[in-house]
């Protein structure tokens, strides 16, 4: 799977589990007009660690925090090679 | 003769009328106002002397409360929204409410257990008759969570409470906005700096971010505050442009240096600070040098009215803005020190000239400035029949600083099966979390291992604590 749909799924999954509505994912999506809230987030990126096995936030260097949807896949696909 | 207690409406009106305003989501109230009119339909005096739960879910509504009713009734028990109800018979038992005020008719605890008297408030000044007078020092009492989930009734009164603030005259250019509820203690800081100094824009769960922040700005904010985990959320949103703070403050949560980077590309002109602060220790102090954790000349400084010493690794703070005590039967567990401080909790790491924040003693989480005790969630996991036992810990999260997860050991399948398979398992564990957990405490994830260390003492061993 690549790392894209693994985001696009752990956003689905979460946003099933907080039953909040998401919103249709596309490249410039606001992550805030997304439908997830902080929680959904936190819940998005530990899932991420554990199945990509990287936290694009935690890298020495400091990061932009993503704004859109893109904005987030791009973070990660930069690291998980 | 003892003289007259000052009551919060005393002390804002001490140089002349107050000159800010409140703002809700529906619009603002001049505080003003309140000197020939008020939001309890007249029935102010009924509550004189009485000890009463305030029971709002708009927080415009619970502000104006507050200031009514400060050295009028004889406690008020701030009520934290989303309180669970099966906790509020033993609030209103500890407290020995016998008065509420409410905005909601869904909203009104103690109706089946036959509280006194009841008013209802709306966030609207009504002319009245009002007698400002003061005639007692009013107890105010703030909820904070205990390992159990049942809360604890944490004392002040106006003199804590404002331990920190710092005289002089007051600004009434100041316009705060707080992302805090402030019937939590750092929402609260910030409502009685605004009301000595100012206006403030008070939010609501409700409202989107970007509303929020535009409300803000149309009430020309200048100064405001949340936690890093609202604060990373504002970075998130693309309108941290929408407000142009003079002042932006963080507390609640370790403030890491990531954020406090972002803070500063986001606002250049803005100081920003990041505060320590805790219901029972009171206001600690302010760290305005851009840098994560504090000076460790603060530790131990002479003549400081707040005294901090690190002991046994944690952080104790001695001041006239630490609370009084628990009341009720958690009496006894209060957080004192030998020496009369109260015990953060919070340990601490010195390197070279710097003090940084560890994390909690005790395994007590800290999910977006929300307490987490694990012993409350491995309870829930623990009830299924095929636990064994679990183990709730904290894995640091760049959004939430940190979020909550289980580690679960299993039952033996004993040959008969039925033992479900550990998908179906975790995926019902999670389920039954949801059930009975505010969201913040399901675990993000679930792992099922096939033991956990027990220390010598037989208590499940925490690397944290």
């Amino acid at each position: 799977m690549s790392v894209k749909s693994t985001i696009v799924s752990q956003f689905e999954q979460v946003a099933t589990e907080q039953e909040r509505k998401l919103a249709r994912l596309s490249d410039d999506t606001k992550l805030i007009e997304c439908g997830l809230d902080s929680l959904s987030f936190a819940i998005i990126v530990a899932r991420l660690e554990d199945s990509l096995g990287v936290d694009p936030f935690s890298a020495e260097r400091a990061v932009d925090f993503p704004v859109t949807f893109g904005d987030f896949v791009t973070l990660y696909e930069g690291l998980a090679k | 003769m003892p003289s007259k207690p000052r009551s919060l409406w005393d002390s804002i009106t001490a140089a002349g009328p107050p000159a800010g305003s409140l703002y809700g989501c529906g619009g603002g109230v001049a505080l003003a106002g309140l000197a020939h009119a008020s939001i309890l339909g007249g029935r102010l005096e009924e509550l004189r002397g009485r000890s009463v739960l305030l029971a709002m879910t708009d927080q415009l509504t619970a502000a104006l409360a507050i200031a009514e009713l400060d050295g009028v009734a004889r406690r008020m028990v701030l009520l934290t929204p989303g309180l669970a109800a099966e906790h509020l018979p033993a609030v209103i038992a500890g407290a020995a409410a016998d008065a509420r005020v409410q905005d909601t008719d869904r909203c009104s605890p103690g109706r089946e257990i036959g509280i006194g008297i009841s008013v209802d408030a709306r966030a609207r000044l009504e002319p009245h008759p009002v007698r400002r007078a003061s005639t007692c020092e009013t107890e105010w009492i703030l909820l904070t969570s205990g390992t159990t989930g049942a809360p604890k009734l944490v004392q002040h009164d106006l003199a804590s409470l404002t331990a920190a603030l710092a005289d002089g005259p007051p600004a009434p250019e100041v316009v705060w906005a707080t992302f805090y509820d402030i019937r939590r203690y750092g929402g609260l800081q910030i409502y009685l700096r605004a009301l000595h100094a100012g206006s403030l824009v008070l939010s609501d769960p409700a409202e989107p971010l970007i509303g929020f922040l535009a409300r803000a700005a149309a009430a020309g904010v200048t100064h405001i505050s949340g936690t890093p985990s609202h604060w990373r959320r504002v970075l998130m949103s693309g309108a941290a442009a929408t407000i142009a703070p003079r002042y932006v403050r963080l507390s609640g949560e370790i403030a890491d240096q990531a954020i406090l980077d972002g803070l500063k590309a986001a606002y250049p002109e803005a100081t920003v600070a990041h505060a320590f602060a805790s219901t029972e220790a009171g206001v600690a102090f302010e760290v305005r040098d851009g840098r994560a954790g504090f000076p460790a000349t603060l530790l131990d400084a002479p003549g400081s009215p707040v005294h901090l010493r690190v002991a046994e690794g944690t952080l104790r703070i001695r001041s006239a803005g630490n609370a009084h005590g628990y009341l009720g039967v958690d009496t006894g567990s209060f957080p004192r020190a030998s020496d009369d401080a109260v015990d953060t909790g919070d340990r601490i790491e010195q390197r070279a000239d710097r003090c940084y924040f560890l994390g909690r003693q005790g395994g007590v989480i800290n999910v977006g400035g929300l307490k987490v005790y694990p012993e409350e969630i491995e309870a829930v996991i623990n009830s299924h029949p095929w636990v064994r036992m679990s183990r709730v810990s904290a894995r640091r999260n760049p959004i939430t600083g940190a979020v909550v997860v289980a580690d679960v050991v299993l039952a033996e399948a004993d040959g008969t099966g039925g033992r479900p398979p550990s998908e179906a398992l975790e995926r019902e564990l999670l389920h039954s979390c949801r059930v009975s957990l505010a969201p913040y405490k399901v675990p993000a994830a679930i792992r099922i291992v096939p033991g956990l260390e027990v220390s010598a003492a037989g208590k499940l061993a925490r690397p944290d604590a």
